[in-house]
Parts: C-alpha cells; structure tokens; sequence
C-alpha cells in the first residue's frame, strides 16, 4: 500500500544542481499520463483527430513550396521542393513546440502548481514527449514522400543520427523552454517577446531557405544557430545534399548540454518559491 | 508516540512592490490573496490598507510537531499565516528559513477538484489525481472500484467532467482525495464550499481517516464548531507567530479571547480611520451602550467618507459569531455615489439573535464590487434574560427568533 518511510525535508534552500531524478522515477506513472493526457487533448472533439498532425504540415509546406519555392524562387540544393520544406518544416515544428509549450510551464500551471504538489518538471517533460508523437507521425509521412522521391535522393548514413538530431531539437526547446519559463514568473514580457522570438529564429534557421544561398559573411552567425546543424544535417542525411559538419555538430551537441543545464538549474530555483511572484 | 512532521523554526517573508512587471496591481492582490489563505476577493480589498510596509513576514520562527495518528487544527484569524504554513508543508511555496521534516506522503484536500481536467473522463482524472500524490497505476487499479462506489457517478465515469453537474464532480473529487490513502492528509477550509451533506461526508471521512485508520490530518478551519468536534489538539497563530498549542478547547478560548479587543464603538477623525481610497470611516457603533439582551432591538451604526463618484453604493452587512459562523448577511438600499460623509444604520430586532458574541463585519460595494471591507468592525454580546419556562440551559441555534405561532386544540 503506502510507503511509510517516505521522508522528506524541507528547507529554504536546496541544492541547485540536485535535479531529483530518483523523485521524478517515483512520478514516472504521473509523466506518462500526462503525456497520454497532452496527446489526447488536443483532437478531442475535432472532427479529423490526429489526422492534425499530418495536415498542418503537410498544408505549411504546400503553402511553402508555392511561395518560396515557386514565386520567391529560393533554391533549395536541387532537393525536390515538397521534400526540402517538410524534412526543415517538421524538425523545426517539433523544436517550436517544444519551445512554445515549455515555456508556459508556470503560468500555464499556476493554480494547480499552487496547491498541490509534484515534481514540477514532469510539466515540461510531457510536453516534450507527447510533442515528439506527433514529429513521428509527421516523420512518417516523410518518408513517404521521400519513398516517392525515392531516384532524385540518396540516403546518407548520418541518417543513423537521426535519433541524435531529434534529441538535441528536443534538449534545445526544453531547455530554452524552461528558461523562459522561469524568467516569465518576474517578467511577464517575455511571454509575448516569445511568439515573434520563434518566428524570427524560423527566419535565421535554413528551414526554408538552404545554408548554401547565405551569403559567406552571414554564414558564421547562421552557424551560431544550434539548430543550423541539425536542419542542414537532417536533410543532408535524407538526400545527400547540403552540408553536414562534424564539427558543427559537435558545437550544437555542447551548445545543448549546456542549454538544459542552465535551464534545469533556473527551473530548480524558480520551482521553490515562484508562487509567491507569479 | 512517532512523530509525523516536525516544524521548527520556520519563517516566511514576502517582499512587497519588489517586482517590475506591468501587472503589480495584479500580483499584490494575488498575493493577499494567499496570503489570506484563500481566493475572496472581499478580504483581499481590505488588505489594502496594510500594504506600506516593503517586507512581511508572513510567518516568524514558528516550531511545533505534529504526533502520527492525530488530529491537529491550525486556527488563527485572517492573515495569522495558517495558509501559508500549510502551503509550506504541502511543500508548494519554500519557507525563507527554518525546517520542516515530514515522515510520510502527504496529500492536500485544499480545494476539492484540484488537478482535475476538464476534457479527461472521470476515470482518467482518478488516475491523473493519485498519480499526483506520487501513486502508480497498480496502487490506483486496486482502490478504482471503491472510489467509483463511493462517489455514485459510476453511469458516467467515462465522461468527460466538464459535462458533470458541480455536485458530481464534488462528490467525484472528494471521493479521490479520500480514498487515496496518504499518511499525512492536510484540509483547508473545505468547509468553505459544498452543501451541508457533502460537509458532513467530508467531516466523517476525516475523523474515519484518524480514528479508523490512524493517519495524521491537519485542518485548518474559521469554523470553531469543526475544529472542537474534529481535532484533539489545536495550535493558534496570531500575526505569523505561534500564540499557542495544546488541547483543543484551551485553544479555541484563546482564540475567542484575541477577540476581546474589538470594541463596541469608536470614533475616528478625518485621517485616521480605516479605510482605503474610497472610503475612510468615521464612526462604529452599537446601540444601545451597555447589556443587550436577547429582547433587546440592536442598532448597528455607522459612517463614512465617501469618495466614490460613480455608480451606486450600498453596503453588505455581515454578522458571524465568534466561532466564525455567518448568522446573516443583509445588504441596505442603494444610494448614488457622491463624495459624502455617509451614515447607515441596520437594525436587527429585539427577541431575534441568540445569547451569543456576535462579530460585524462591513462591506462598502461599489459597482457591484467590494470597495472596502471593514473585518471584525464590531462585536457585541447578547445576554440572556430569564425565560418563561425557567429553564437556564443555552439556548441551541445561531440565532433565536420568535415567530408567531397558532396553536389549536380540537376534542377528539
């Protein structure tokens, strides 16, 4: 039945590099219901369901391939258009999820945060993952489409790291996610600063655009971008064109380590006492 | 006896107007409103006029320890810091300093329904709650059954409860927080909402919960009549401070007698009153000065400075008695708004309230909103007067009023 020798001490301060991974294993049933809870929410009550998450990136990238593709004519490698814009479109929506649904962990959460509780980081966790079905459902339909352009492609093998790419999206959303959602319990600016924020970072990522058409002196900033790599290397990866870097890489692994670092050790503090700013 | 949790030396301390974002208004009031333990928007106005100082100290170096398999309220007038020990201990805000060491799992019944969803099904949201108390899917499987039964709504378990009526969902969520099984159970002001039966179910399950199964429980209550008949010992907060623990009774006196400090009558000048920016008041007074009795009509009365200009003022006038039970609430007709000293004056007839201590608390609304609640601003005590019958035993009820009786008698 019950546990009595769960003990527990509270003091004012803890430990903030204690991230409490032996709590969060207690909670592991808690997670997965609200993973399943997030998954299922969003299509109650709709007529197509999860057919959703096959629509709106399959229409975002029809709508792409006609105004970038053929009005803007923005090269892309001589990959074939539909399939330039989903493999960028559905790696950089998982990463905005990600973001967006993070973020809003304590506002979003505040009154129940406020009476009861339970380690806070479950939140944000089930976001990431009940967001990364959906990327595999779109990924899936990828590969369709990539099957049908199965003779203008080639496969790399750095397509084995395609669980590696997925990983450091999802560790870059969460941790800039939770980030700002501990900043946006003192300034609820950012919260707004957010929607645009990710707009433009779509803007400054070759998801619709390929890394080759930035000019020479603007490509050391586009390479800045953790995300840069992971796009580039993921298309790379599926048709043989565009550029994959180790090194590159290797800077968005780091640069991903210490993002969910720094956002866990935030989260840790802001998680102690945010109810009483929020 | 083990104990179950151990508080020693914890203080709280909030900053006031520290923060610079665009909503400070908004966060204040918020923050009163936890401060003063619960969402009333009435008693969050009439913090109004506390907030000069930059720092407060919700609570200050409170210790004491709670035995396994007891009983204990926390009791304490508003703002006393129980809301906010309580949120200590159910570890959702981090005290400043001092410890608290707890042996055991522990659950709130804060607020029934807490961590509910409204488009999961009344299953799901079983599952979704014990899983919040730290519980897995076999702990909750086992007890799913019982908790179905016990709240009747087992026809629309599968449905979403967003379609339940309020009392379904009630009786849903009280049934989860009960049977869920946690050593430590902490309740706050449940009495607070439900109807009188779900009131009393929830008051039988606590005390089946210590006595029946031995788990500890702290409740935090205004309503002394539950705390005597629920607690074996009590610990009174005044001003974030412990004043006092022991046996619940000495307590509950001790209570009643931080009370005999509010006055009958009083005066106040232009500036010193209490009030905020829209009214300021001037007078309180009970009428007659000297022994009331149980015969006696009473007049409540009272002025203000008015500087409200729109709409219409009225005034809420609330009477509880010393235990914190509302006897009545009664509202005085409309007046337009002008920038006035105004004068009200609510009289309650003789041979209607009880031989009690009663409280008056004044609520000034404006536009349908509390523009300021004067708490506690009167009390008076009612005494007997020697009956027809002879008998001198209290009289039961919370108020005692004669009404007109008929009264036949037929030959038969």
């Amino acid at each position: 039945m019950s546990k009595p020798d769960a003990y527990i001490e509270i003091k004012p301060t803890a430990s903030l590099f204690n991230f409490r991974i032996g709590e969060l294993i207690q909670y592991r049933y808690l997670l997965f219901l609200f993973v399943r809870r997030d998954f299922i929410t969003i299509y109650k009550q709709t007529i197509l369901g999860p057919l959703w998450h096959i629509l709106q990136p399959l229409v975002t990238t029809l709508i792409f391939t006609a105004v970038f593709g053929l009005f803007a004519r923005i090269p892309h490698d001589g990959i074939p258009p539909v399939l330039f814009y989903l493999s960028g479109m559905i790696m950089w929506a998982y990463f905005a999820a990600c973001l967006n649904k993070t973020s809003a962990t304590f506002l979003s959460n505040a009154s129940i945060f406020g009476k009861v509780y339970f380690p806070r980081i479950t939140v944000p966790l089930a976001s990431v993952i009940s967001s990364l079905l959906s990327f595999c459902i779109q990924l899936i339909l990828l590969a369709i489409i990539a099957f049908i352009y199965r003779n203008s492609i080639s496969v790399q093998p750095t397509l084995l790291l395609l669980p590696v790419f997925v990983v450091l999206v999802a560790a870059i959303g969460f941790g800039f996610g939770i980030i700002v959602s501990s900043l946006t319990t003192k300034y609820r600016d950012l919260s707004y600063a957010m929607t645009f924020g990710v707009q433009l970072w779509m803007y400054a990522t070759p998801v619709i655009y390929p890394l080759s058409i930035v000019p020479a002196k603007f490509r050391i900033i586009s390479k800045l971008n953790p995300l840069t790599s992971i796009i580039e290397g993921f298309r790379y990866s599926i048709t043989g064109k565009g550029t994959f870097l180790w090194h590159n890489f290797i800077y968005t692994v780091v640069f991903a380590l210490v993002i969910v670092f720094v956002g866990m050790v935030l989260f840790n503090r802001t998680e102690r006492d945010f109810m009483d700013t929020v | 006896m083990k104990k179950a949790v151990e508080i020693s030396n914890v203080s709280k301390m909030y900053h006031l107007g520290e923060f610079s974002s665009s909503t400070i208004k908004d966060d204040l009031s918020r923050w009163w409103q936890r401060m003063r333990g619960k969402g009333d928007p009435m008693k969050q106005l009439a913090a109004g006029n506390q907030q000069q100082d930059k720092i407060h100290w919700a609570l200050r170096n409170v210790s004491f320890d709670v035995k396994e398999g007891e009983v204990l309220g926390i009791i304490g007038k508003n703002g006393a810091g129980k809301s906010t020990l309580l949120k200590i201990i159910s570890r959702v805000t981090a005290p400043t300093s001092g410890s608290i060491k707890i042996h055991g799992r522990i659950a709130s019944l804060l607020e029934v329904g807490t961590g509910f969803h409204p488009d999961l099904s009344g299953r799901e949201n079983i599952y979704q709650n014990g899983a919040i108390l730290g519980m897995q899917k076999a702990e909750i499987d086992r007890k799913l059954d019982e908790i179905i039964d016990f709240s009747g709504v087992e026809r629309f378990i599968d449905t979403p409860v967003k379609r339940y009526s309020s009392g379904m969902y009630v009786r849903l969520a009280f049934a989860v927080a009960a049977h869920l099984e946690p050593e430590i159970l902490i309740v706050d002001e449940v009495l607070a909402v439900g109807d009188v039966e779900f009131q009393k179910k929830c008051l039988g399950k606590i005390s089946d919960i210590s006595t029946g199964q031995g788990r500890t429980v702290i409740f935090v209550s205004h309503n002394m009549t539950a705390v005597q008949s629920l607690c074996s010992s009590a610990v009174l907060l005044k001003g974030g401070a412990l004043q006092s623990i022991g046996k619940t009774a000495d307590i509950i006196n001790d209570y009643l007698n931080i009370y005999s400090e509010i006055p009958s009558s009083k005066l106040w000048t232009e500036d010193d009153g209490p009030g905020n920016d829209k009214v300021t008041f001037r007078h309180v007074r009970i009428i007659p000065e000297g022994l009331l009795t149980v015969e006696d009509e009473i007049a409540v009365d009272f002025s203000f400075n008015s500087y409200m200009t729109t709409g219409h003022v009225n005034i809420s006038l609330h009477l509880y008695t010393l235990r914190g039970d509302l006897v009545f609430a009664t509202v005085s007709p409309q007046q337009n708004a002008v920038t006035a000293l105004m004068h009200f004056t609510c009289i309650i007839p003789g041979n209607f309230l009880n031989d009690e201590t009663y409280l008056v608390t004044i609520m000034v609304v404006n536009e349908a909103k509390a523009a300021y609640v004067f708490e506690e601003a009167l009390k008076f005590e009612v005494n007997e007067v020697p009956r027809e019958s002879g008998w001198l035993g209290k009289w039961p009820g919370l108020i005692r009023p004669t009404f007109e009786w008929k009264v036949s008698k037929s030959e038969g």
